[in-house]
């Protein structure tokens, strides 16, 4: 046995309201660089529907994640070693950003630049890639609220699996949220694809991360990853990926998408898995043992020989009572509520959904008949073959038994809930009917429904008991380090190259140019890069405003470098 | 007979671009490992790319491979085993000649793409463009003198292998042969000369990723497991007992 810890997540779909909040402080966070517009670490899709990058899921085009071979070895499914590295030159099997979508900008310029003129100006969208007129046709969430369904909502690679007569009428569909961020999966087949080795996954977390300074930019790993949650940054020619907020992490804190999350669905805490026992899970033939084979994997933070075996292991004893007090533990193993997406893609993934019960709520509630009542549920669950193949299809590798219990469970818990809430006393059967008692149920009602925040995120800090290596500190020169004060900005090789600066030094700099120039960034040096953080109003930046016409002579003056000083 | 400029062109200038060649890399390496990359535009454009770059990276390393055999291997070497003259010959124009023109086709196709796709172009640099201008001329050069001096015959008989290949090799074994490249033919003059200036751009160009070519990835473990470093920032932690010296912060 080789315990190792786990960061991972579970997401309640039943509270996700789709308002992308998430996808929006994590791209704030960590996307808003040229390089990466079309980059989302964190994305919600609409399902039904083809998700993003469109169509992701479907790996015979895509050949992401893992397959058995003929002798029933796990193989990536893109192909060995050799033909990986063969087709190096021209990665074959990558969405192009038609299936991401061309970012884009508006000319906002014309609107304040524009004559007098008999119509009102328009701001035009102009390409980012390109820097010319675009129309706009496709973006992240361009079938956000089935929005176009019965065209797009087709192509989605699950629908077509689940159903040859799919209805999309509005009134006969049904629809849920679906917040992806990087699954950091125990077996990461991007980390295997990459030819450089560049991807990996930290001993101590498992969270799995690019080393920008060994990615070299083959681009396998985009191929790799079947969530295409790997992203390549045309900009820096590097990938880049969800860093499971490791800064936050590190000190005790949840990631930014969990943090902002208003519907409180995210659940982040630790797992203790054996380590030597993930390739013969990842292994199993049937697709279906793929589920239980991963649950295989976990191991009971309260068993005694487990925490003997964590401690051998060099797992600090406050780590494994995180894990004892972890909400995915108790999600995954004690309630059995929660479920991996697409286990069938054999990489272990560690962010696992509680599928939503509401698609079926709403039939029962349309219907009529009392939508909190357990029969009437369960006989809905039974009867509602599309969503629950659905969810299956997404959840349990089509099998829908596992779907049905969790739903059942779900149902349970709304049924024996509202007696307490209406003042009645429980019903123990309908616990009984799931295969739970009351306190668990009850337990179970806590952590999904009021998810205080101590309890939706138990993350302890990691061991760095090395305050002097902090950077930047009182006792050192913050000046001295490899290679020296460098002067800023870009290096020769475009965007991104040369060698790092510490933030003092990049400050310095600043505010060096700052006190020795008028203009607070120089149009030479830095591109018209106007950086407002450090604007302290004294003049304006060059590059954010059109350069004015001089009363003398009439003529424009570019670049205004004297800040407008007589 | 050798002249100052043939000694200044054949033996100063291949010392001075190795060392740019070398000191370059070791330079760009410790100074710019984020910028070591293919940079590649596969997400602007990948229907020329998908014939294109595999054209080319395939011709090119067989055209390596090629120069190996040609510039570090004997001609006593293959006479001794029992290679004659002719049969080499064959050889090296028919495989050189194929693997040239996949280059040649590949380069093209990529310059053009370069140049007429416009988030391709946008994404070149200047030193792109130096890079390219330089490769392109190198190339050219060579498949010329394989076709006009090889197949053509325009410049009478010379074989390389006892004049450019003696003297490439002199260079490593210190064993100077100026004279030799005096006496090459134009063609594999300038073809030599601009390959050593293509060698001393190289450090300073995206040429660089010629050099993390993942060999290594046929035998690594698939999923590489790394423990996070004690440090917390970019800076390797000091000893304790190292001296604290203030650098005095350059100035422009």
């Amino acid at each position: 046995m080789r315990v190792m810890a786990q960061m991972a997540m579970v997401m309640n779909l039943d509270k996700c309201i789709g308002c992308h909040t998430c996808s929006v402080t994590c791209k704030q966070a960590w996307t808003n660089r040229t390089g990466t517009e079309y980059v989302w670490f964190n994305n919600v899709e609409t399902r039904p529907g083809q998700g993003y990058p469109r169509t992701y899921e479907d790996q015979e085009k895509w050949e992401g994640g893992w397959a058995l071979n003929k002798r029933g070895r796990l193989q990536l499914k893109a192909g060995g070693r050799l033909r990986n590295l063969l087709t190096i030159f021209a990665s074959p099997k990558q969405p192009s950003i038609d299936e991401y979508y061309e970012p884009w900008t508006y000319d906002y310029e014309s609107l304040t630049n524009a004559p007098l003129q008999e119509h009102t100006p328009v701001a035009r969208p102009k390409s980012l890639l390109s820097g010319k007129d675009m129309q706009v046709g496709w973006s992240a969430n361009w079938d956000d609220d089935l929005g176009g369904a019965p065209e797009l909502a087709t192509a989605d690679p699950i629908l077509q699996r689940v159903s040859d007569k799919v209805r999309l009428e509005f009134e006969q569909t049904f629809m849920f949220y679906l917040p992806r961020i990087c699954e950091h999966c125990l077996n990461p087949s991007c980390a295997a694809s990459c030819p450089s080795g560049a991807i990996y996954k930290r001993a101590e977390d498992g969270i799995v991360l690019v080393d920008q300074d060994a990615c070299r930019g083959w681009r396998k790993c985009v191929t790799g990853c079947p969530y295409k949650k790997v992203y390549f940054n045309h900009k820096t020619g590097k990938a880049e990926k969800c860093t499971f907020c490791f800064p936050r992490i590190e000190v005790g804190l949840p990631t930014v998408c969990s943090e902002t999350c208003v519907g409180r669905l995210r659940y982040i805490g630790l797992v203790l898995y054996d380590a030597d026992k993930v390739l013969a899970a990842a292994s199993v033939t049937d697709e279906k043992d793929l589920l239980a084979a991963q649950r295989g994997v976990f191991l009971d933070p309260d068993d005694p020989h487990v925490q003997r075996e964590a401690e051998r292991a060099g797992i600090p004893h406050d780590w494994v009572q995180a894990a004892q007090r972890s909400p995915i533990w108790a999600l995954i193993s004690t309630y059995e509520v929660a479920l991996p997406l697409h286990p069938e893609y054999r990489t272990m993934p560690m962010v696992w959904y509680i599928p939503p019960l509401s698609p079926v709520v709403d039939v029962v509630q349309e219907t009529g008949v009392d939508s909190e009542d357990t029969s009437n549920l369960f006989a809905a669950i039974d009867t509602l073959r599309i969503p629950v193949e659905y969810l299956a299809e997404l959840f349990t590798a089509g099998d829908t038994a596992p779907v049905t219990a969790v739903l059942k469970r779900l149902a349970a818990m709304r049924s024996y809930m509202r007696d307490l809430n209406m003042g009645r006393s429980g019903d123990p059967a309908i616990p009984a009917s799931v295969g739970m008692d009351e306190a668990t149920m009850y337990e179970m009602y806590r952590l999904l429904a009021l998810a205080k925040y101590d309890e939706r995120y138990v993350v302890p800090a990691a061991h760095a008991e090395q305050a002097h290596g902090l950077e930047e500190l009182a006792t050192e020169c913050s000046l001295d380090y490899d290679g020296g004060p460098g002067m800023g900005g870009s290096g020769p090789f475009g965007e991104g190259s040369g060698g790092q600066d510490p933030l003092a030094v990049e400050n310095f700099h600043m505010l060096q140019q700052r006190q020795t120039t008028d203009t607070v960034a120089e149009p030479e040096s830095r591109k018209a890069r106007v950086n407002l953080l450090n604007w302290d109003g004294k003049s304006a930046p060059a590059g954010m405003f059109p350069p004015k016409a001089d009363p003398d002579d009439g003529t424009s003056q570019p670049g205004a470098s004297d800040g407008g000083r007589p | 007979m050798t002249s100052t400029l043939d000694v200044l062109l054949w033996v100063v200038v291949p010392y001075v671009c190795l060392a740019f060649f070398v000191l370059g890399h070791v330079w760009r390496y410790r100074y710019d490992k984020f910028g070591w990359t293919t940079r590649s535009t596969q997400l602007y454009e990948r229907r020329l790319l998908r014939w294109a770059s595999p054209l080319f990276h395939f011709g090119i390393l067989a055209v390596f491979l090629g120069h190996v055999m040609g510039l570090g291997i004997p001609e006593s070497w293959t006479e001794a085993v029992g290679m004659s003259d002719e049969a080499y010959h064959f050889v090296a124009v028919t495989i050189g000649g194929v693997a040239g023109f996949c280059t040649v086709v590949g380069l093209v196709l990529l310059i053009y793409r370069r140049r007429t796709v416009g988030p391709v172009f946008r994404a070149t640099t200047r030193m792109d463009k130096v890079m390219y201008l330089v490769l392109a001329v190198v190339i050219f050069l060579g498949m010329w003198n394989t076709v006009a001096g090889s197949v053509l015959n325009l410049g009478g008989d010379y074989d390389y292998r006892e004049g450019v290949s003696v003297w490439f090799r002199g260079i490593f074994l210190l064993q100077l042969h100026p004279e030799l490249m005096a006496d090459a033919p134009i063609g594999f003059q300038l073809h030599g000369m601009a390959a050593m200036l293509l060698f001393a751009l190289w450090p300073f160009t995206r040429l660089v990723h010629v050099f993390s070519a993942p060999v290594g990835y046929l035998w690594r473990p698939y999923v590489v497991y790394r423990a996070r470093p004690d440090r917390l920032g970019t800076r390797p932690p000091r000893r304790g007992w190292d001296r604290v010296e203030p650098q005095e912060p350059s100035r422009r």
